[in-house]
Protein backbone atom coordinates (compact mmCIF):
# COMPACT_ATOMS: atom_id res chain seq x y z
CA UNK A 1 0.00 0.00 0.00
CA UNK A 2 1.98 2.97 -1.23
CA UNK A 3 -1.23 5.26 -1.90
CA UNK A 4 -0.56 7.12 0.86
CA UNK A 5 2.73 7.95 0.44
CA UNK A 6 2.03 9.12 -3.14
CA UNK A 7 -0.94 10.62 -2.09
CA UNK A 8 1.64 12.98 0.42
CA UNK A 9 3.19 14.12 -2.88
CA UNK A 10 -0.22 15.17 -4.74
CA UNK A 11 -1.73 16.74 -1.83
CA UNK A 12 2.11 18.68 -0.99
CA UNK A 13 2.18 19.69 -5.09
CA UNK A 14 -1.90 20.91 -4.22
CA UNK A 15 -1.40 22.89 -1.49
CA UNK A 16 1.77 24.45 -3.51
CA UNK A 17 -0.13 25.02 -6.36
CA UNK A 18 -3.19 26.41 -4.39
CA UNK A 19 -1.03 28.82 -2.09
CA UNK A 20 0.23 30.23 -5.43
CA UNK A 21 -2.89 30.87 -7.18
CA UNK A 22 -4.61 31.83 -4.37
CA UNK A 23 -6.76 29.49 -3.81
CA UNK A 24 -8.78 28.58 -0.40
CA UNK A 25 -10.78 25.01 -1.78
CA UNK A 26 -10.12 22.45 -4.03
CA UNK A 27 -13.74 21.15 -5.67
CA UNK A 28 -12.08 18.63 -7.51
CA UNK A 29 -9.34 17.11 -8.18
CA UNK A 30 -8.45 15.31 -11.64
CA UNK A 31 -5.59 12.57 -11.49
CA UNK A 32 -4.39 10.52 -14.31
CA UNK A 33 -3.20 7.00 -13.53
CA UNK A 34 -2.00 4.77 -16.03
CA UNK A 35 -3.10 1.22 -16.02
CA UNK A 36 0.50 0.08 -15.82
CA UNK A 37 1.15 1.90 -12.30
CA UNK A 38 0.90 -0.04 -9.73
CA UNK A 39 -1.45 2.57 -7.65
CA UNK A 40 -4.70 1.22 -6.84
CA UNK A 41 -7.75 4.02 -7.27
CA UNK A 42 -9.67 2.57 -4.66
CA UNK A 43 -6.83 3.33 -2.05
CA UNK A 44 -6.14 6.43 -3.44
CA UNK A 45 -9.53 7.43 -3.02
CA UNK A 46 -9.06 6.40 0.69
CA UNK A 47 -5.62 7.54 1.03
CA UNK A 48 -7.30 11.03 0.02
CA UNK A 49 -10.06 11.28 2.24
CA UNK A 50 -7.38 11.58 5.05
CA UNK A 51 -6.62 14.90 4.29
CA UNK A 52 -10.51 15.83 4.15
CA UNK A 53 -9.66 17.39 7.26
CA UNK A 54 -7.64 20.44 6.03
CA UNK A 55 -9.94 23.51 4.79
CA UNK A 56 -8.28 23.39 1.42
CA UNK A 57 -9.74 19.87 0.59
CA UNK A 58 -12.93 19.86 2.59
CA UNK A 59 -15.15 19.92 -0.08
CA UNK A 60 -12.75 18.40 -2.74
CA UNK A 61 -14.07 15.78 -5.03
CA UNK A 62 -11.19 13.15 -6.59
CA UNK A 63 -11.54 12.17 -9.93
CA UNK A 64 -8.87 9.25 -11.13
CA UNK A 65 -9.25 9.04 -14.97
CA UNK A 66 -7.03 5.88 -16.10
CA UNK A 67 -4.94 5.36 -19.34
CA UNK A 68 -5.19 2.12 -21.15
CA UNK A 69 -1.60 0.63 -21.74
CA UNK A 70 -0.18 0.84 -25.00
CA UNK A 71 2.35 -0.16 -27.14
CA UNK A 72 4.47 1.54 -29.71
CA UNK A 73 6.94 -0.90 -32.04
CA UNK A 74 10.67 0.03 -32.18
CA UNK A 75 10.93 -2.22 -35.38
CA UNK A 76 7.46 -1.02 -37.45
CA UNK A 77 6.19 1.79 -35.32
CA UNK A 78 2.92 0.29 -34.88
CA UNK A 79 0.82 1.83 -32.02
CA UNK A 80 -1.25 -0.91 -30.67
CA UNK A 81 -3.38 -1.46 -27.14
CA UNK A 82 -1.51 -3.87 -25.16
CA UNK A 83 -3.37 -6.70 -23.73
CA UNK A 84 -2.67 -8.70 -20.70
CA UNK A 85 0.81 -6.94 -20.49
CA UNK A 86 2.62 -8.76 -23.89
CA UNK A 87 4.58 -6.65 -24.90
CA UNK A 88 5.10 -8.04 -28.34
CA UNK A 89 3.89 -6.26 -31.60
CA UNK A 90 0.75 -7.58 -33.26
CA UNK A 91 1.96 -5.97 -36.65
CA UNK A 92 5.23 -7.65 -36.86
CA UNK A 93 5.68 -10.23 -34.31
CA UNK A 94 8.56 -8.14 -32.72
CA UNK A 95 9.37 -8.09 -28.86
CA UNK A 96 10.90 -4.74 -29.06
CA UNK A 97 8.31 -2.91 -27.73
CA UNK A 98 8.25 0.74 -25.72
CA UNK A 99 6.12 1.68 -23.50
CA UNK A 100 3.66 4.65 -25.24
CA UNK A 101 0.74 5.05 -22.44
CA UNK A 102 0.06 3.65 -19.04
CA UNK A 103 2.70 4.36 -16.76
CA UNK A 104 1.33 8.15 -16.34
CA UNK A 105 0.84 9.18 -12.78
CA UNK A 106 0.22 12.85 -12.47
CA UNK A 107 -2.15 15.99 -11.42
CA UNK A 108 -3.91 17.01 -14.65
CA UNK A 109 -5.80 19.86 -13.41
CA UNK A 110 -7.64 20.70 -10.21
CA UNK A 111 -10.55 23.44 -9.53
CA UNK A 112 -11.23 25.70 -6.93
CA UNK A 113 -11.95 28.89 -5.09
CA UNK B 1 -14.11 29.48 -9.81
CA UNK B 2 -10.36 28.51 -10.83
CA UNK B 3 -9.21 25.90 -13.04
CA UNK B 4 -5.35 25.19 -12.85
CA UNK B 5 -3.71 22.69 -14.88
CA UNK B 6 -0.63 20.88 -13.54
CA UNK B 7 0.69 18.02 -15.66
CA UNK B 8 3.65 17.49 -12.66
CA UNK B 9 4.29 13.50 -12.44
CA UNK B 10 3.43 12.95 -8.37
CA UNK B 11 6.91 10.90 -8.50
CA UNK B 12 9.03 14.14 -9.71
CA UNK B 13 10.12 14.54 -6.27
CA UNK B 14 11.42 10.96 -6.06
CA UNK B 15 12.38 11.16 -9.50
CA UNK B 16 14.87 14.78 -8.68
CA UNK B 17 16.41 12.90 -5.91
CA UNK B 18 17.02 9.63 -7.60
CA UNK B 19 18.49 11.82 -10.13
CA UNK B 20 21.06 13.11 -7.38
CA UNK B 21 21.67 9.50 -5.87
CA UNK B 22 22.50 8.49 -9.41
CA UNK B 23 25.17 11.30 -10.02
CA UNK B 24 26.89 10.75 -7.04
CA UNK B 25 27.51 6.63 -8.42
CA UNK B 26 28.23 8.12 -11.25
CA UNK B 27 31.35 10.25 -10.08
CA UNK B 28 32.31 7.37 -8.11
CA UNK B 29 32.08 4.63 -10.34
CA UNK B 30 30.08 2.82 -8.34
CA UNK B 31 27.82 0.04 -9.39
CA UNK B 32 24.05 0.34 -7.84
CA UNK B 33 21.91 -2.80 -7.46
CA UNK B 34 18.19 -2.32 -6.34
CA UNK B 35 17.06 -6.24 -5.31
CA UNK B 36 12.98 -6.67 -4.88
CA UNK B 37 10.55 -9.30 -4.78
CA UNK B 38 7.92 -10.41 -2.55
CA UNK B 39 8.92 -11.49 1.11
CA UNK B 40 9.94 -15.07 1.67
CA UNK B 41 11.34 -15.60 -1.90
CA UNK B 42 14.87 -15.48 -0.78
CA UNK B 43 16.58 -12.40 -1.33
CA UNK B 44 18.30 -12.54 1.59
CA UNK B 45 19.76 -16.35 0.71
CA UNK B 46 20.57 -14.97 -2.70
CA UNK B 47 22.32 -11.88 -1.43
CA UNK B 48 24.45 -14.06 1.10
CA UNK B 49 25.36 -16.41 -1.54
CA UNK B 50 26.15 -13.83 -3.76
CA UNK B 51 28.61 -12.13 -1.07
CA UNK B 52 30.34 -15.66 -0.44
CA UNK B 53 31.25 -15.64 -4.03
CA UNK B 54 32.13 -12.07 -5.15
CA UNK B 55 33.97 -10.73 -1.49
CA UNK B 56 37.19 -12.11 -2.34
CA UNK B 57 36.37 -10.27 -5.92
CA UNK B 58 34.76 -6.78 -5.05
CA UNK B 59 34.87 -4.46 -2.40
CA UNK B 60 31.05 -5.26 -1.81
CA UNK B 61 28.48 -2.82 0.74
CA UNK B 62 24.77 -3.63 1.49
CA UNK B 63 22.01 -1.28 2.48
CA UNK B 64 19.28 -2.92 4.07
CA UNK B 65 15.85 -1.87 3.64
CA UNK B 66 13.31 -3.45 5.76
CA UNK B 67 9.76 -2.32 7.66
CA UNK B 68 10.79 -2.78 11.31
CA UNK B 69 13.70 -5.39 11.97
CA UNK B 70 17.24 -5.94 11.86
CA UNK B 71 17.24 -9.48 10.82
CA UNK B 72 18.67 -9.43 7.41
CA UNK B 73 21.50 -6.75 8.28
CA UNK B 74 22.30 -9.60 11.12
CA UNK B 75 23.03 -11.84 8.69
CA UNK B 76 24.86 -9.91 6.26
CA UNK B 77 26.89 -8.51 9.02
CA UNK B 78 28.11 -12.04 9.47
CA UNK B 79 30.63 -11.74 5.75
CA UNK B 80 32.43 -8.73 7.22
CA UNK B 81 31.20 -6.38 4.89
CA UNK B 82 30.20 -3.14 5.69
CA UNK B 83 25.92 -3.06 6.14
CA UNK B 84 23.86 -0.31 6.64
CA UNK B 85 20.12 -0.63 7.86
CA UNK B 86 17.13 1.30 7.23
CA UNK B 87 13.98 0.68 8.98
CA UNK B 88 10.76 2.05 6.76
CA UNK B 89 9.11 2.47 10.18
CA UNK B 90 5.89 0.74 8.11
CA UNK B 91 6.01 1.97 4.40
CA UNK B 92 5.88 -0.59 1.93
CA UNK B 93 8.76 0.19 0.05
CA UNK B 94 12.52 2.74 -0.46
CA UNK B 95 12.14 5.75 -1.58
CA UNK B 96 15.33 7.69 -3.57
CA UNK B 97 15.28 9.94 -0.20
CA UNK B 98 15.64 7.49 2.27
CA UNK B 99 18.55 6.05 0.91
CA UNK B 100 20.75 9.00 1.40
CA UNK B 101 21.49 9.10 5.26
CA UNK B 102 22.08 5.35 4.31
CA UNK B 103 24.77 6.84 1.52
CA UNK B 104 26.27 9.13 4.42
CA UNK B 105 26.82 6.85 6.24
CA UNK B 106 29.11 4.53 3.97
CA UNK B 107 32.45 4.90 3.06
CA UNK B 108 31.77 4.68 -1.08
CA UNK B 109 34.53 5.67 -2.40
CA UNK B 110 36.10 2.11 -0.63
CA UNK B 111 33.38 0.29 -2.41
CA UNK B 112 32.91 -1.06 -6.24
CA UNK B 113 29.54 -2.41 -5.89
CA UNK B 114 26.32 -1.57 -3.56
CA UNK B 115 23.59 -3.72 -3.11
CA UNK B 116 20.18 -2.36 -1.81
CA UNK B 117 18.01 -5.06 -0.67
CA UNK B 118 14.29 -3.34 -1.02
CA UNK B 119 11.05 -4.17 1.23
CA UNK B 120 9.81 -7.51 0.98
CA UNK B 121 7.36 -6.45 -1.64
CA UNK B 122 6.30 -6.32 -5.43
CA UNK B 123 4.07 -3.88 -5.84
CA UNK B 124 5.26 -0.33 -4.61
CA UNK B 125 9.15 -0.60 -4.92
CA UNK B 126 8.93 -0.86 -8.70
CA UNK B 127 7.39 2.53 -8.68
CA UNK B 128 9.84 4.12 -7.22
CA UNK B 129 13.64 4.70 -8.50
CA UNK B 130 16.31 4.99 -6.28
CA UNK B 131 19.29 5.81 -8.62
CA UNK B 132 20.00 2.65 -9.15
CA UNK B 133 21.85 1.05 -12.05
CA UNK B 134 20.14 -2.08 -12.42
CA UNK B 135 16.95 -3.73 -11.01
CA UNK B 136 17.00 -7.33 -9.74
CA UNK B 137 14.12 -9.16 -9.32
CA UNK B 138 13.73 -12.26 -7.36
CA UNK B 139 10.69 -14.95 -7.80
CA UNK B 140 10.95 -18.58 -5.93
CA UNK B 141 9.03 -21.14 -8.09
CA UNK B 142 6.72 -21.93 -4.82
CA UNK B 143 5.12 -18.55 -5.39
CA UNK B 144 3.15 -19.71 -8.94
CA UNK B 145 3.61 -19.09 -12.21
CA UNK B 146 0.47 -16.36 -12.05
CA UNK B 147 3.14 -13.81 -10.60
CA UNK B 148 4.39 -12.23 -13.71
CA UNK B 149 0.83 -11.84 -14.65
CA UNK B 150 -0.41 -10.47 -11.69
CA UNK B 151 2.66 -8.02 -11.20
CA UNK B 152 3.81 -6.59 -14.16
CA UNK B 153 5.38 -3.39 -13.52
CA UNK B 154 8.17 -5.43 -11.62
CA UNK B 155 9.63 -7.21 -14.21
CA UNK B 156 8.94 -5.03 -16.83
CA UNK B 157 11.00 -2.33 -15.17
CA UNK B 158 13.98 -5.08 -13.83
CA UNK B 159 16.80 -6.15 -16.18
CA UNK B 160 17.02 -9.51 -14.39
CA UNK B 161 14.85 -11.54 -12.62
CA UNK B 162 16.17 -14.79 -10.50
CA UNK B 163 14.39 -17.90 -10.41
CA UNK B 164 14.89 -19.22 -7.10
CA UNK B 165 14.56 -22.07 -4.93
CA UNK B 166 14.73 -24.40 -8.53
CA UNK B 167 15.55 -27.51 -6.02
CA UNK B 168 11.64 -27.69 -5.20
CA UNK B 169 10.28 -27.54 -8.61
CA UNK B 170 9.30 -31.75 -8.25
CA UNK B 171 7.12 -30.44 -5.26
CA UNK B 172 5.19 -27.85 -7.02
CA UNK B 173 3.05 -27.02 -10.30
CA UNK B 174 5.46 -24.57 -11.52
CA UNK B 175 6.10 -24.99 -15.25
CA UNK B 176 9.07 -23.10 -15.49
CA UNK B 177 9.93 -23.22 -18.86
CA UNK B 178 6.25 -21.39 -19.06
CA UNK B 179 7.05 -18.63 -16.62
CA UNK B 180 10.38 -17.85 -18.42
CA UNK B 181 8.57 -17.37 -21.55
CA UNK B 182 5.67 -15.35 -19.57
CA UNK B 183 8.65 -13.24 -18.17
CA UNK B 184 10.45 -12.60 -21.74
CA UNK B 185 6.33 -11.27 -23.26
CA UNK B 186 6.33 -8.37 -20.28
CA UNK B 187 10.20 -7.69 -20.84
CA UNK B 188 11.91 -9.63 -24.03
CA UNK B 189 15.45 -7.85 -22.69
CA UNK B 190 15.42 -9.71 -19.01
CA UNK B 191 18.38 -11.98 -18.40
CA UNK B 192 16.49 -14.91 -16.61
CA UNK B 193 19.05 -16.50 -13.71
CA UNK B 194 17.59 -20.06 -12.51
CA UNK B 195 19.23 -20.67 -8.77
CA UNK B 196 18.74 -22.77 -5.50
CA UNK B 197 19.97 -20.14 -2.81
CA UNK B 198 19.98 -23.05 -0.40
CA UNK B 199 21.87 -25.44 -2.29
CA UNK B 200 23.83 -23.16 -4.07
CA UNK B 201 23.57 -23.67 -6.99
CA UNK B 202 23.25 -21.86 -10.54
CA UNK B 203 24.92 -19.24 -8.90
CA UNK B 204 28.40 -18.80 -11.55
CA UNK B 205 26.24 -17.22 -14.77
CA UNK B 206 24.04 -14.51 -12.43
CA UNK B 207 28.27 -13.31 -10.27
CA UNK B 208 29.63 -12.91 -13.76
CA UNK B 209 26.70 -10.95 -15.16
CA UNK B 210 27.80 -8.97 -11.91
CA UNK B 211 30.95 -8.29 -12.39
CA UNK B 212 30.68 -7.88 -16.18
CA UNK B 213 28.55 -4.57 -14.87
CA UNK B 214 30.47 -3.64 -11.73
CA UNK B 215 33.79 -2.98 -14.30
CA UNK B 216 31.65 -1.60 -17.10
CA UNK B 217 30.86 1.30 -14.63
CA UNK B 218 33.79 2.02 -13.62
CA UNK B 219 35.46 2.14 -17.18
CA UNK B 220 32.41 4.45 -17.84
CA UNK B 221 32.96 6.76 -15.02
CA UNK B 222 37.06 6.57 -14.97
CA UNK B 223 36.53 7.54 -19.18
CA UNK B 224 33.80 10.78 -18.19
Amino acid sequence: MHEMSLMMGIVDQLRKSAAENHIKKISKVMLVVGEMTMAVPDALQLAFEAFKEEELFQNAVLEIRKEPVRGECKDCHHNFGVEDFAFVCPNCSSPNVRIASGRELYIDYYEGD
Amino acid sequence: MVKVRMATPVLQQNDEVARENRELFRKKGLFVLNLMSSPGSGKTSILERTIEKLSNRLKLGVIEGDIYTTKDAERIEKFGIPVVQINTAGACHLDARMLQPALDDLDLNGLDFLIVENVGNLVCPAEFDLGEDARAAVLSVAEGNDKPAKYPLVFRESQVVLINKIDLLPYTDCDIDQLEKDLKLINHELKLFRVSARLGQGFEPWVQWLEEQVNLKKKLSASQ
